[in-house]
């Protein structure tokens, strides 16, 4: 497996390289503000060393693809704001615990050299020492929370939406998608997947579904989900977002896609018989073209809008 | 642990040793159920392994081979793997197995505290393993996860199949239950003279802290498969949200025992660990003391942060916050275990024989997926990963590997103490570095997978992913062949091992069970020995 070997390598490259300039520019600089008003700068920057190493040494992974690639070994390329900052605080992740692996083989090899029978035949009796001991339990609280500030940055920010522009409503079902756009005028249809027979050139097998989710980019979308049936979950990697659809309850999160283009996702909670063959498919298109969809799609789907409960409580009210 | 005067090392006199089949069926000698535990597990953990190959066979290449036409099979089969390699190859290995054999030996107990609830404690899990593996047959079998998330196992899964699976947890649990009383009365009340709890080993404290876990966690399950069972047929609405219940109660319930349960499977190895690595490396465990209260640590820890299997479920942000703060403090005693163990090799005089092999990769192996595990405690990061093969990669770093290998280590370290007779050395190097790297293959790649976004338990995937699947099950059929080695290695032990020495590692090995003879008497410490 002569290419694996490769992406082997290049990514332990980009790793190293990566982890001594990290460590030069939190010396140095420190992290900066950016205008989303999280100090995300050193992981963007994170992002940018990753994504120019393993490109330039053929990983590939970042080229404008909004779905899985062959051999990929890292995420999908970012395409919201809160999948970006996931990035960059993975790749952090990463530096860490590859540094601290590292550490633990070097140890480990040290100890297999320098105290093995025919080294050192006779053990030492030393059972102890206080200033060790206290040291490898601080260093890796320290280390803990270095970690945890920016991930409680991060968790706060992925929660919700504070001003969203509009709702994406999405009610899972065994085993498809049913999407609600409660702003449009509840423009409602279903998501099936496309039987291998019903691809056409550009779909994606297990990917690809009959009707796209079509959203604008640049709008900060709220998501919210339900379920009719069992526990499913949506999730579409690219975006960051991976929320369960419970019965019974509605789910809130959110997202604001940078970028237009396909995106795919695949539900993410074992849901029964049909659980790999439920897909998401994103289309993220710009304001206008979001809007010229929005005159078709209400054509199209006019025999699919749903009254809901509301209106009919809203009914009842008047007539009183 | 040093120990004078009484090496009782004198054969039966005047007992009536029981024989033929009454020896093993009214069995009430610890090492005789010991025994029937260890190959108790090890037929359990062939039948899981196929289950796994079958899984690895299925995602080979894209497309719907083996489970063409009922992708429900599929889950089936990671359902069957997942409970079979929990209950009844993990558990029943190392604290049927080697803590019924070890604790009363290496504490100088005569046997156990409550023989005969020793002897249903190993005949439950019998009828338990027959219910949990015909509940693979019966019916469409329990495709819902070894989790058995509701509303899919109540509502989503008509026929018997659930209810025996129900039926085999809470036989199951009875069994640990039972075990776990047992150990803890073992513990406190039977020590030898002399053996007080700070001079117990740390297989012993490894199990005490474990069998605590299991008293306090099982009966949380027990409840919660019981409403299911109840869900499934009276008409109760524990779990329904139409009837008013709560679909994520389930899941509170399941993990309050689940996580816990996790540090049940992983703690009796740190025990056999910290055994193995003082005596291959000559020299007491390096900071006793931190080790033995880091292993409490954990399992009170271990209780507290069992929502962060949920992070995607929908909780309040807040309670997450917690449950990720909770979830790192988990990290630190680990951290102390896995640099004791290190500090104890230093300045020691360390042979790599094959039970310090096995712990030595089961201590760097724990290492990298304690790491992804602190990765995804992570909630942020969480969101990108749960419930994709990053989450199978970890979580089989620290059991297929950090588990497992503890208990290669624990087997090849005590089988000659247990038989009798001595494993081949060089075959089991061989299955050592076979295994070594058949499980990297297969786990390492279930990282880029799942990175790439590849969800968990689907028998098909976009074809992005055949690669790396590839890579994983040429890998797991690697894995599967050294465990046939295994089988071998067993039988050549047993057939025409070399007789064992009383205690075949050296000064090393200070623990009690070396000073008796290789295997020790069927009634061991009739005069109790004194610990100084």
């Amino acid at each position: 497996m002569l290419p694996t070997a490769k992406l082997y390598s290049s990514c332990l490259q980009g790793i190293s390289a990566m982890s001594m300039l990290a460590m030069w520019r939190i010396l140095t600089l420190g992290p900066q503000n950016e205008e989303t008003g999280f100090t995300m700068g050193i992981f963007k920057w994170m992002v940018a060393v990753t994504a120019g190493f393993l490109s330039a040494l053929g990983c590939g992974g970042l080229a404008l693809a909004a779905q899985p690639t062959p051999w990929q070994m890292g995420f999908q390329p970012a395409a919201s704001p809160v999948m970006e900052y996931v990035v960059g605080f993975h790749d952090f992740l990463l530096v860490a615990i590859t540094v601290i692996t590292i550490f633990v083989v070097i140890l480990m090899i040290y100890v297999f050299v320098k105290f093995n029978a025919r080294a050192n035949p006779t053990p030492t009796r030393t059972t102890h020492n206080t200033l060790i001991e206290v040291l490898w339990t601080v260093i890796p609280i320290i280390i803990l929370v270095v970690i945890a500030v920016p991930s409680f940055k991060l968790m706060y920010y992925s929660d919700r939406a504070v001003d969203a522009d509009m709702t994406l409503k999405v009610a899972a079902n065994q085993f498809f998608w049913t999407y609600e756009y409660p702003d449009h005028d509840d423009l409602t249809f279903d998501a099936i997947m496309l039987e291998e027979e019903e691809l056409k050139e550009g779909d994606v097998r297990l990917l690809s579904t009959d009707n796209a989710v079509v959203l604008p980019v640049d709008t900060t979308i709220r998501l919210l989900l339900t379920a009719n049936d069992v526990i499913h979950a949506w999730a579409v990697p690219a975006f960051g977002v991976k929320m369960d659809a419970v019965p019974g309850r509605l789910n809130e999160t959110w997202f604001r896609i940078t970028e237009e283009g396909t995106y795919y996702g695949q539900c993410s909670e074992l849901c029964g018989a049909n659980h790999g063959f439920m897909p998401i498919m994103v289309t993220a298109v710009s304001k206008d073209a979001f809007e010229a969809w929005l005159l078709k799609a209400k054509k199209e789907f006019a025999s699919d809008i749903r009254p809901d409960p509301i209106r009919i409580a809203s009914i009842g009210l008047r007539a009183d | 642990m040093s120990e004078t005067g009484h090496t009782d090392v004198h054969v039966d006199h005047d007992h009536h040793t029981p024989t033929g089949w009454r020896r093993w069926v009214y069995s009430t000698n610890h090492k005789d159920i010991g025994t029937m535990y260890i190959i108790f597990a090890i037929v359990f953990g062939v039948v899981g392994g196929i289950f796994s190959m079958l899984i690895r066979s299925e995602l080979a290449e894209p497309g719907l081979q083996l489970v063409a036409g009922d992708p429900h099979t599929f889950n089936v089969w990671t359902t069957a793997h997942g409970l079979i390699m929990v209950f009844f190859f993990v558990m029943p290995a190392m604290i049927g197995g080697f803590g019924n054999w070890f604790v009363p030996l290496m504490i100088g107990a005569p046997d156990m505290a409550f023989p005969r609830m020793n002897n249903i404690s190993f005949w439950l899990l019998i009828p338990s393993a027959i219910l949990l593996v015909g509940s693979a047959f019966i019916d469409s079998g329990v495709g819902a996860g070894w989790t058995v998330y509701a509303p899919l196992s109540t509502s989503g899964h008509p026929g018997m199949a659930v209810d025996m699976a129900i039926l085999s947890l809470h036989v199951a649990g009875a069994s640990s239950i039972l075990g776990a009383i047992n150990f803890i009365t073992t513990i406190f009340n039977m020590r030898a003279p002399g053996m007080t709890l700070h001079k117990m080993p740390l297989f012993v404290w490894s199990i005490l802290v474990t069998v605590f876990l299991l008293l306090l966690s099982l009966p949380v399950l027990a409840g919660a498969i019981t409403m299911l069972l109840t869900d499934r047929n009276f008409g109760t609405a524990f779990f329904d949200a139409a009837g008013g219940g709560d679909p994520v109660l389930y899941q509170h319930l399941f993990w309050f025992f689940g996580h816990p349960e996790v540090y049940i499977l992983i703690l009796p190895g740190f025990g056999m660990i910290s055994q193995i690595v003082s005596t291959f490396s000559r020299k007491p465990v390096f900071g006793y003391l931190g080790m033995a209260y880091a292993m409490v640590a954990i399992g009170f820890v271990g209780f507290v942060v069992w929502a962060h299997h949920m992070y995607t479920v929908g909780m309040d942000i807040d309670t997450r916050a917690y449950f990720v703060a909770a979830t790192m403090v988990i990290a630190v005693p680990t951290g102390v275990k896995i640099f004791s163990w290190i500090a104890t090799m230093w300045g020691g005089s360390i042979e790599f024989k094959t039970p310090m092999l096995w712990s030595l990769g089961m201590i760097f192996l724990f290492v990298v997926g304690g790491l992804t595990g602190v990765v995804l405690a992570n909630a942020g990061v969480d969101y990108a990963l749960h419930d994709t093969y990053y989450v199978v990669a970890h979580f089989h770093y620290v059991l297929s590997m950090g588990a497992m290998f503890a208990i290669f280590a624990g087997f090849y370290y005590w089988i000659g103490k247990m038989s009798g007779r001595q494993y081949p050395e060089t075959l089991g190097k061989i299955h050592f570095w076979i295994t070594l790297i058949g499980v990297n293959i297969t786990f390492f790649p279930m990282h880029f997978s799942g990175l790439a976004g590849m969800p968990r338990r689907i028998p098909d995937y976009p074809d992005a992913f055949a690669g790396w699947n590839m890579v994983s099950s040429f890998g797991a059929y690697l894995s599967g062949f050294a465990a046939l080695l295994f089988l071998y290695i067993v039988f050549r032990t047993l057939t025409s091992g070399e007789k064992c020495a009383d205690n075949p590692w050296g000064e090393g090995a200070t623990t009690l069970e070396w000073t008796l003879s290789s295997p020790p008497p069927f009634h061991t410490y009739e005069q109790l020995p004194q610990v100084r």
